[in-house]
């Protein structure tokens, strides 16, 4: 999913923030997780000391980055993995339709894949007339709904137990049921079939491991290891960024990863992929393709506040962390990353145009920042992108006209603010003007730029810069 | 110690001089002269958050002119005392002059609790306020300056002050500076959790230490119509 600039945002925003039942849902999973991730801390003494050491580890994989990109290369290669290195997410996507086509696929099974929603694989698959299902249990439920999923980790967190149970009567004829595990088997069910019928299975890839050439695959429903083993082909598709040194690192990773995105200690699977099968093998694909991709990810390397935006190890953690996030889900960002990640790499993937408006659209409240297992600097990184969306020439923003008139009000404070005297005296006419029409000491509605401040709350009447001696109290 | 320097900062001058009066009246009580500088009108955080570094430089610039090191520099706002102390370096790095006059400053800055508290080693300023408060953590006092802990201990010294726990305490109200108004329906829905939470804490008065916050709650709980009022930390502790 792509986004497309400030105006479906705005309308796409209102309309959630609106919507109570939906921030009800947020704060509710939002609560269960860190909950969660309380008890998971508090238990494994090491967690702080770990974040430090995945952390050292990123720094050192992006500092490395092309060196390792060709070690993993010649590691896949040498045991017959076809690697491509894809620029942009229409080179990705016409690699993989092509391998599906030559292939005579009909069928792919999907595991969960932020970076496949990222370039549009899906689209484009049922468009060379290719199937596409989603097998990880959140992503089945939101591609059933044919919606793109609003969170990333957990990919139908928008929708109640109830909203689940309906659409299954709705879509799969079964008999209505909200009860957790009797939706799963019905998913379950349908899904072995599908399954067994597939002739490629696509994943993402959460690590690659440069010393040894090994994919490393994590999640919870053993969906991402039959797509990985059981269809002929599989295909995985990774960032450019999802690269680390040597297979010891990972213990610092795993440690960390799952705790911090559900509170788990471990996921129920984590799969190190090699490779096609070897001729004594008994299972596993008899192809295997990696996508490298890069998509913008080169533009933020090389950009020395944006590059720490590639030590994500998409957790999720920030998105529940977000009081923005919360109130708005994940839909409103119309970008495959919603979120805070989502804002600090969505520019950078998508174009300013289309995304430079998501930096702006926070409180830089910085809770993401306090719960990031690798304590991203993502204020400073939204910062840095409202800079460049502003003067630092890194595109323009097509700003709705009420945010753009409120920005010109900012420059003009900002410029007046130089001269305190003028902007006493400002501050008095203002003052003067307005107190007649306060009430016990707020004003219902405002003029200009202030108009936005007025809609929804009421704005404390003026003292006319009594506070600048320190003596008057109004 | 017997000189500092409170800054009012912009908010604090036109929207809330009490709060900076009674920051005044704290610290002229503990034995402080007070000295206001009038040369200094913004610390430039609003230019700053919106990406015009360039107009916020330029307020840095006047800032640092007004403000020498040598004297502590109080400021009763959470996110201005981050703006200069930890954001100052940011926004100054390609200008060695004033970032070398920055960094001299920048030990002197204090937020105005964290002043009582970790400079003064004061807790008890002889306060009394017969009412029950709230206090919602600035984000930035925060997750910027970690300030967790001094208002809290202020707080819980004032005579007759009963202390309510703020349910999400530490989740942000919504201001955002520019945000608020940039995106006023997303800025709304976080003001009226933080309302509703303010409103099951059971206090009489939400008490914060930035203008921001303030300015937000306080709009918010008055167009709701709430009892609930808003006041700076330094009201409650200049109460006698
Ligand atoms: S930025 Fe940090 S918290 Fe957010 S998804 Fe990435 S690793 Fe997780």
């Amino acid at each position: 999913m792509e986004p497309s600039g400030p105006d479906a945002f705005y309308a796409a925003a209102a309309r959630a923030a609106a919507d109570r039942e939906l921030n009800r849902k947020l704060e509710n999973a939002s609560t269960r997780h860190f909950e969660h991730l309380a008890v998971a801390v508090s238990e494994f003494a090491p967690y702080q000391s770990e974040r430090d050491a995945a952390r050292r580890i990123k720094e050192e994989s992006i500092e490395r980055l092309d060196e390792l990109l060709a070690e993993l290369k010649q590691r896949l290669e040498a045991r017959g993995v076809k690697v491509f290195f894809a620029e942009d997410a229409a080179a990705a996507r016409d690699y993989i339709v092509r391998v599906a086509r030559q292939a005579g696929v009909r069928r792919v099974v999907k595991g969960k894949s932020m970076t496949t929603e990222e370039i549009g694989l899906n689209p484009a698959l049922e468009q060379a007339g290719i199937e596409a299902v989603e097998t990880d249990l959140g992503e089945y439920i939101v591609q059933l709904r044919r919606e793109p999923p609003s969170h990333i980790i957990t990919p139908a967190i928008h929708l109640s137990k109830e909203d689940i149970g309906e659409l299954f009567a709705e879509k799969l004829g079964t008999a209505y049921t909200s009860d957790p595990p009797a939706l799963t088997a019905v998913a379950r069910e349908r899904l072995r079939e599908v399954f067994l019928s597939a002739g490629m299975g696509i994943t993402g890839v959460n690590f690659a491991v440069a010393e040894t050439g090994t994919l490393v695959v994590v999640e919870n429903e053993g969906n991402g290891r039959f797509c990985t083993t059981s269809p002929d082909i599989h295909v995985a598709v990774m960032g450019i960024e999802k690269v680390i040194p040597r297979f010891e690192d990972l213990s610092h990773f795993l440690e960390i990863l799952a705790r911090t995105a559900t509170g788990q200690r471990l996921t129920a699977y984590t799969s190190f992929l090699s490779g096609p099968r070897a001729a004594d093998d008994r299972d596993g694909p008899r192809e295997t393709h990696l996508v490298v991709l890069d998509n913008g990810r080169t533009r933020m390397l090389a950009d020395p506040v944006l590059r720490e935006a590639l030590y994500c190890l998409r957790c999720g953690a920030c998105l529940n962390a977000c009081p923005v996030y919360r109130h708005i889900g994940g839909h409103a960002y119309k970008s495959a990353y919603p979120g805070p990640i989502g804002s600090i790499v969505s520019p950078s993937l998508f174009g300013a145009g289309a995304a430079g408006h998501l930096p702006f659209a926070s409180t830089l409240c910085g809770a993401c920042k306090e719960v990031c297992p690798v304590k991203i600097d993502i204020p400073r990184i939204l910062l840095h992108l409202r800079w460049k969306m502003t003067e630092g020439g890194g595109g323009q923003v097509a700003w709705p006209q009420a945010p753009a008139r409120v920005r010109a009000a900012a420059g003009w404070f900002a410029r007046a603010a130089r001269y305190p005297s003028m902007m006493r005296a400002a501050g008095r006419i203002g003052a003067f003007l307005l107190k007649p029409f306060g009430h016990d000491g707020y004003l219902r509605r405002m003029p200009g730029p202030f108009a936005a401040w007025t809609r929804v709350r009421d704005f404390p009447v003026p003292s006319g810069g009594n506070g600048a001696s320190g003596r008057e109290t109004k | 110690m017997r000189e500092v320097t409170l800054f009012s900062t912009c908010l604090g001058e036109e929207l809330f001089p009490g709060a900076v009066a009674a920051a005044r009246i704290v610290l002229q009580r503990l034995g402080l002269e007070v000295k206001m500088r009038r040369d200094a009108f913004c610390c430039g955080q609003a230019a700053f958050n919106e990406g015009m570094r360039r107009d916020a430089a330029e307020l840095a610039a006047r800032f640092l002119d007004t403000h020498q090191p040598g004297t502590a520099l109080v400021v009763p706002s959470g996110s201005c005392a981050s703006m200069i102390r930890i954001f100052y370096p940011d926004l100054l790095a390609d200008q060695p002059a004033l970032l070398k006059k920055a960094r001299a400053l920048i030990p002197w800055v204090h937020e105005f609790s964290e002043f009582l508290v970790d400079v003064l080693g004061v807790t008890d300023v002889g306060a009394s306020f017969p009412h029950s408060v709230t206090y919602h953590p600035s984000c930035h006092l925060l997750r910027e300056l970690h300030v967790i802990d001094a208002p809290r201990k202020l707080l819980a010294q004032v005579r007759g002050l009963r202390l309510c726990e703020l349910p999400r305490g530490t989740e942000c109200c919504g201001f955002g500076g520019l945000f608020s108004v940039k995106f006023p329906d997303i800025s709304a829905a976080m003001l009226a959790d933080k309302c509703k939470c303010i409103e099951q804490s059971g206090a009489e008065f939400v008490v914060a230490n930035d203008g921001g916050c303030l300015m937000q709650m306080g709009g918010g709980l008055h167009r709701a119509h709430s009892r609930v009022k808003t006041l700076h930390l330094a009201e409650i502790l200049a109460s006698r």
